[in-house]
């Protein structure tokens, strides 16, 4: 069922159109995250669905009531800000029974559902303090306790652990996917953090210059990015993209890349991709994951198409977990995700495999995926 | 900033009989000009405590024989202030704080939501009332006179038919709440431009939770904004209660007699030209006058310092 739905949402300022119709949907429960480059619009379209931000055109439903006009109090939705807007002059508690002390709610009740909340985040100890003498991390969860304390329809998070140095948000986002899994909230989370967007949402909506780009699950839009700026977008490192073209022969498709002082690369068209549209010589560019770019011997064992090339090693970046390895096929950069222990040192010529089981083709015209 | 070109610098030698000239010459220096200052303030409190002709036949800088405070409470309760019947500046002193505590009140508050509405509740055309009212900040005393006259000459005409009407002038007319009415007119143009200063700095982020906390217009500046507005209040407060306590021209004009302000009264007492000259009396009172302004100063001065840095610096 759906619970909060945009439709056709426009937003100007004087002549600048910073949200250009925007459709989308949530169902109850459901994490929502937008992402995008700065500037994309995503905090202006979580400021509309606040009500900070008036529309210029389209519509917001919340269970079907439609929201455009209703100021924000009355929409039964909570925020949590980037610098989490804690009132300096109240104290923890005092912060979080604001929003119910303006509505009425007696003060007896207030307290308790302060106390409920405090013992869910871990902040009982900390209710007599003022934001002032608590540390980011605590005002985090302040922030957070003051939105569930109203139990509100809808959550709104803008930029939430941005401020907070990345160990503590790492344990952060760990607490925020654990308090939708626990109360089954219906969220939307604005992020320029990709890690962020992939581990918390089950919708990702990625948005570029106030239109959407692509909606869907992470597993789709990591794996079938509708087009380059998805692609380049999510992931990091980010996805490898080559030039090639595609040659036909006895009715097979494949992709040639080619090189200078190499071979061509050549290899048949990646299983995800529609074939028929491909005429010969069609220009074409190749994405394929770091993931899926490996050693021969540690290539995955499952995949149905691989294929390899020689190439020379240039840089090497042992990460911990894994090692990065970045080689060069015509003039660009190609990242290869290697085991942690492989053997390999810049200089060396070394043999790829790339898993075209993940690999995607985009149109260099349109920049949508084929 | 430019860069500094370090090799300019000398090596700095550190020696220790340099550095106590140093500090000698910087004390020697700062007291010096401590004592400048403060030679009026000596003279004037030991002229306060001295009979009329030990003052006229002594030195100005002799110590009293015999302290006293005979010509204090002859300030306050017993010289004659021009030709008035009132006896003393404590009636006049009471007018003046009667006039003070209201205008500085009032210009504070209508400042602080002025400041709010400008910052946080931004309409088309805000810079152009925000530049207008600063533009009431250089406008000088003298040119409002006349047209302030105008208006306070028909707030009285309005007072008067109301007393034919009802008995009661509800205060229309009335020389303090002239006072008050023309300072709190003229000093909104500045505690405006504190306030909108203070409040452009101060997070918008926390107005929108109060909006969607459900807390009104006047409820965000009443629990949000003016319990975080401490340091601007102390220095508009500061301000406001200097400017208004010293004022001397809009008394001297829009009040008379018995309703003058303390300034007046002072002016009045020491430009007595009966009798004699009575300096004792006319330090005492003059130190009376100032006062006030010297308690806010010492009282709320740490806060004033650290309101004129505050935003300065985040953090």
């Amino acid at each position: 069922m759906v619970f909060l739905e945009i439709k056709r949402l426009r937003k100007r300022f004087g002549t600048l159109e910073v949200l250009k119709g925007i459709d989308l949907s949530l169902e109850k429960g459901g994490f929502l995250v937008l992402i995008g480059p700065s500037g994309c619009g995503k905090s202006t379209l979580l400021g509309t669905i606040a009500g900070l931000e008036s529309i210029s055109a389209g519509e917001i439903r919340i269970e079907g009531q439609q929201i455009n006009d209703l100021h924000p109090s009355k929409r039964d939705i909570a925020m949590v800000f980037q610098s989490y807007a804690l009132y300096p002059n109240m104290t923890v508690a005092e912060n979080m029974a604001f929003g119910m002390e303006m509505r009425g709610v007696p003060k007896a009740e207030r307290e308790k559902a302060v106390a409920e909340v405090a013992k869910t985040l871990q902040l009982e100890h900390l209710l007599k303090r003022r934001p002032s003498q608590l540390s980011g991390g605590q005002r985090q969860r302040v922030a957070m306790g003051r939105a569930l304390v109203r139990k509100p329809r809808v959550f709104l998070f803008d930029e939430p652990l941005s401020n907070l140095d990345a160990k503590l948000r790492v344990d952060m986002r760990v607490e925020i996917k654990r308090l939708h899994q626990r109360t089954g909230a219906t969220i939307v989370y604005v992020t320029h953090d990709q890690i962020e967007a992939m581990t918390l949402a089950t919708q990702i909506a990625v948005l570029k210059d106030g239109e959407l780009q692509q909606v869907g699950t992470p597993h789709e839009i990591y794996n079938s990015p509708a087009n380059l700026f998805v692609a380049d977008f999510m992931g990091s490192p980010s996805m490898n993209l080559l030039e090639g073209s595609v040659s036909r022969s006895n009715g097979a498709a494949l992709v040639v890349i080619e090189r200078t002082g190499y071979d061509p690369i050549t290899f048949p068209v990646p299983s995800g991709a529609n074939v028929e549209t491909l005429a010969e010589g069609a220009k074409v560019i190749f994405g394929i994951r770091p993931e899926a770019v490996n050693d021969l011997e540690s290539a995955d064992a499952k995949s149905r198409s691989i294929t390899t090339f020689t190439s020379q090693v240039e840089i090497v970046e042992p990460a911990g977990s894994d090692t990065f390895v970045v080689t060069s096929i015509a003039g660009k950069e190609v990242t290869a995700r290697m085991r942690a222990e492989c053997d390999i040192r810049v200089g060396q010529s070394h043999v790829f495999a790339m898993n075209l089981d993940k690999a995607v083709l985009f149109d260099p015209i349109t920049t949508h995926r084929i | 900033m430019s860069a500094v070109d370090l090799s300019a610098v000398p090596p700095r030698r550190m020696r220790t009989s340099q550095s106590v000239i140093t500090r000698v010459v910087i004390y020697g220096l700062l007291i010096f000009f401590a004592m400048i200052y403060l030679v009026p303030l000596i003279v004037m409190v030991m002229t306060s405590l001295k009979p009329l002709d030990e003052v006229t036949g002594g030195n100005m800088f002799a110590l009293p024989k015999s302290p006293s405070f005979a010509s204090w409470i002859r300030a306050w309760g017993e010289a004659s202030i021009g030709v008035s019947d009132t006896a003393g500046i404590s009636g006049y002193f009471m007018n003046s704080i009667k006039m003070v505590v209201p205008a500085v009140l009032i210009s504070t508050l209508l400042g602080a939501l002025n400041g709010y509405v400008l910052t946080k509740w931004r309409f088309p055309g805000h810079k152009l009332v925000f530049g207008m009212m600063l533009f009431a900040c250089f406008i000088p005393f003298q040119s409002v006179i006349i047209p302030m006259a105008v208006i306070l000459g028909l707030l009285g005409r309005i007072g008067n038919q109301l007393i034919d009407a009802t008995g009661v002038s509800f205060g229309f007319g009335n020389p303090t709440v002239n006072l008050v009415l023309c300072h709190v007119v003229y000093g909104l143009g500045f505690t405006t431009l504190f306030f909108r200063n203070y409040y452009e700095a101060f997070p918008t982020e926390l107005v929108k939770a109060a909006m969607i906390d459900g807390a009104d217009f006047f409820q965000i500046f009443r629990r949000v904004l003016l319990p975080n507005s401490m340091p601007i209040i102390i220095v508009t407060v500061i301000y406001q209660f200097t400017n208004i306590w010293n004022d001397f021209l809009f008394g001297s004009t829009f009040a008379a007699g018995d309703q003058s302000p303390m300034t007046v009264a002072l002016n009045n007492l020491v430009n007595t030209s009966t009798g004699v000259v009575e300096y004792n009396v006319n330090m005492a009172a003059a130190i009376i006058a100032a006062a006030p302004t010297l308690f806010v100063y010492v009282v709320a001065g740490r806060y004033f310092v650290r309101g004129l840095m505050a935003g300065a610096v985040k953090g």
